[in-house]
């Protein structure tokens, strides 16, 4: 398997021990569009070698290692504890708005929480419909964070929001996956101008454009810096030394154990 | 005037800007009339414009004495009003969260606990609470203990510092000598449970780096007693003073859905009338075994978050005397968790030539057991591998919800730490609260808002 084929490949897999990494010979057509059904939602860069090794081999540790990448699973009902009832609520809701289902691409519970994956172009609707109908109420914007996976991932940019009901005492994930060409997600200001800062960070560290924020700038980084330094591939400075022009590698270049 | 080019050392600026205009308070024109960009000088030398109205666009900051550190406002004037303002930050950016993506899980709490530099301890847990849920596992229930006393000792030493530096800002030098004097108490209090004053990196994934020292009951029973004796001075001088009152009552108000929607949280939602305690509502470290009360006022003006902080003092001081019985009942427990994946391997103590790894330790991986050595030596250097996925953990700092969001992609380091700073989020607040009131008010709603730049630019 050639380098490009690892990169193009899905990467649809199960639980992480004991499982040989997927390729894309190994997809079925029928896990494939299972895939695409659920809206094509990838998290997570696969690793391989013991000791970070990429490209030439490495001398002094285990090369060989493929580690998959992870993805997280969609949830089955019954979710459990709160979830499933209040993901009918939801769903209500959402119908009685006129917002697709299948705006929600993806549901997930992991450690406790629930992620719903959103569609981009329905985000502020819903938004609006969690915060404003008397089932949900979510008054709370806790938090939007900027991820990114990694250059090998497709859809490596996601939106991320945490949501805060106050009344029920709840809280939800949304999570938006972007590609990086096109890393464009409709501003939920409007809705919780609490999101204005953090919104203005995710684009600073991130890139990630908020269509309709009134003054998408730039808040932690000098307005004229060029990138967006908490991007995977942004390029790292070493530190030169003062003795024959050695240089103390960038940590991303350094020897690692990861 | 001499007609050499004087050129201002420090700022490269040309000043001799030619004969008979003021070197300081250079004249443009714009389609709005003349525009006076003052840059030094005497107030008094701004040249008046007759029939022109007094409108000041006015940077405060980033170096003044009452912005509360390296915090920038730009402020429109007119007149003493504020008619507009807005906040710049980033002067203080040092990329922490970044930086931790290239630190092993253990080391990342080195770099967190330096953001928001007055409640270390609470960032601390935040993110070790997020490791752990990451990694499934729980701390034990001595460790748990010590983190909840470590946190409540950190609260009392943030709010000491608002008095502090609130006092100061407004002009009550008394009020910060008392406050840095109290806090001094609360930081040789930590400096002998954890080693430091300050950054303590005490809380690990896990647990806590070691157990607290020997005498640390008497300790903090003198210390209860000192500030016991201390706390009600404050109502002796500020509560009731009239100058302190006028200064701050009605001022800086915002409602409580003004607060929500600007995701204000901790003292400025409460003082808004929500007793919105994380402590109390999704209660973490078993803080439900605690007994107190969330202080909550109805006014939500700088008069009220001032008392609201000056009680939750009072309070944290009862859980710290709670903290006592029950780490008398776990004495000799455990404080990091059994797993020898995930526990630091070394057990710490005190030699010859300071704190350091155990004598019994150094012998066993010496000269003992390879495998110990082996071990050692992969958890130091490479750490633990923390399973993919992410979460969300908030706690309840000073200043707010501080919430850790953590994704892993099941590696040796994380993936992303995204902090939900509270000063960062409720900074936000600070034109609603100043917009229309004067400037000498907004000195008390930035000092009520209590903003910790090193949290806000992380």
């Amino acid at each position: 398997m050639s380098d490009d084929e690892t990169d193009r490949r899905i990467p649809v897999r199960g639980p992480l021990a004991g499982e040989s990494p997927p390729s894309a010979a190994e997809l079925t057509p029928q896990e494939e569009a299972e895939h695409e059904a659920r809206g094509g939602v990838v998290a997570g860069r696969s690793r391989q070698g013991m000791f970070g090794v990429r490209g030439s081999g490495d001398t002094s540790g285990y090369g060989g290692l493929r580690l998959p990448a992870y993805v997280p699973q969609p949830a089955q009902r019954p979710y459990g504890d709160w979830f499933d009832d209040f993901t009918d609520d939801l769903l209500a809701a959402m119908a009685d708005n006129g917002i697709p289902a299948e705006a929600i691409q993806q549901v997930t519970v992991d450690r406790g929480e629930i992620t719903y994956y959103v569609r981009r172009e329905d985000l502020l609707p819903l938004c609006r419909v969690l915060r404003d109908d008397a089932s949900l109420r979510f008054e709370l914007c806790s938090s939007v964070s900027g991820v990114d996976y990694g250059p090998e991932v497709p859809q490596r940019l996601h939106s991320v929001y945490h949501l805060t009901s106050m009344t029920f005492r709840r809280r939800i994930r949304l999570e938006v996956t972007l590609e990086v060409d096109d890393p464009h997600v409709p501003s939920v200001v409007e809705v919780y101008p609490t999101a204005d800062w953090q919104e203005r960070e995710a684009w600073d560290m991130f890139g990630i454009v908020y269509d309709g924020h009134p003054a998408l700038t730039r808040i932690l980084m000098p307005d004229d810096w060029d990138g967006h330094p908490q991007r995977k591939d942004y390029p790292l400075g070493g530190i030169p030394v003062e003795y024959k022009g050695a240089e103390i590698p960038p940590p991303d270049q350094r020897r690692a154990y990861s | 005037m001499s007609h050499e080019r004087l050129a201002d050392v420090t700022t490269g600026t040309d000043t001799a800007v030619g004969e008979g205009r003021d070197p300081y308070a250079a004249e443009r024109r714009t389609t709005e009339g003349p525009v006076y960009t003052v840059t030094g000088g005497d107030w008094d030398e701004l040249p008046s414009a007759p029939g022109h109205d007094e409108r000041i666009v006015i940077n405060m900051g980033p170096q003044h004495p009452s912005t509360h550190g390296v915090l920038r406002l730009v402020l429109e004037l007119e007149g003493e009003t504020v008619t507009q303002s807005r906040l710049v930050i980033g002067y203080l950016h040092t990329g922490i969260e970044k930086n931790t993506e290239y630190r092993t899980w253990t080391q990342a709490v080195t770099f967190i606990t330096r953001m928001d530099y007055l409640a270390p301890l609470h960032n601390e847990t935040a993110y070790c609470l997020a490791v752990e849920k990451l990694l499934g596992t729980e701390a034990p229930r001595r460790a748990q203990i010590i983190r909840v006393l470590l946190m409540e000792l950190n609260r009392i030493s943030s709010h000491l510092v608002f008095l502090a530096t609130g006092g100061m800002e407004l002009g009550s030098t008394t009020g910060m000598v008392f406050g840095f004097r109290e806090r001094e108490e609360v930081l040789h209090l930590l400096e002998f449970l954890t080693g430091l004053r300050m950054n303590h990196a005490f809380v690990r994934p896990g647990g806590v780096a070691q157990d607290l020292p020997v005498g640390y009951g008497e300790k903090i029973r003198d210390f209860l007693k000192v500030m016991r004796k201390r706390i009600p001075d404050y109502h002796r001088m500020f509560t009731g003073q009239p100058i302190w009152q006028r200064r701050l009552k009605g001022v800086g108000h915002l409602p409580l859905d003004g607060a929500i929607a600007l995701g204000a949280t901790g003292p400025i939602l409460r003082s808004a009338g929500l007793a919105w305690d994380l402590r109390k509502i999704q209660p973490y470290c078993g803080y439900e075994e605690y007994d107190f009360e969330v202080p909550t006022s109805y006014d939500a003006d700088c008069f009220a978050r001032y008392l609201l902080r000056v009680e939750e003092i009072d309070q944290s001081l009862g859980i710290v005397e709670q903290t006592l019985a029950k780490l008398a009942e776990t004495e000799g427990d455990p404080v990091m968790v059994e797993d020898g994946k995930i526990a630091w391997p070394a057990k710490l103590s005190i030699g010859p030539d300071g704190l350091g790894n155990s004598l019994e330790h150094v012998r066993k991986i010496m000269g003992q057991s390879m495998e110990s050595l082996i071990h050692h030596f992969k958890l130091v250097t490479e750490g633990f591998d923390v399973p993919p996925g992410q979460v969300y953990v908030p706690v309840e700092s000073p200043r707010g919800e501080l919430g850790y969001h953590v994704v892993s992609d099941g590696g040796t380091r994380p993936m992303r730490v995204h902090v939900r700073e509270p000063s960062f989020v409720n900074l936000q607040s600070m034109p609603a609260m100043t917009e229309g009131g004067l400037v000498a008010d907004v000195i008390a709603s930035v000092a009520s808002i209590d903003p910790v730049m090193g949290g806000v630019d992380r």
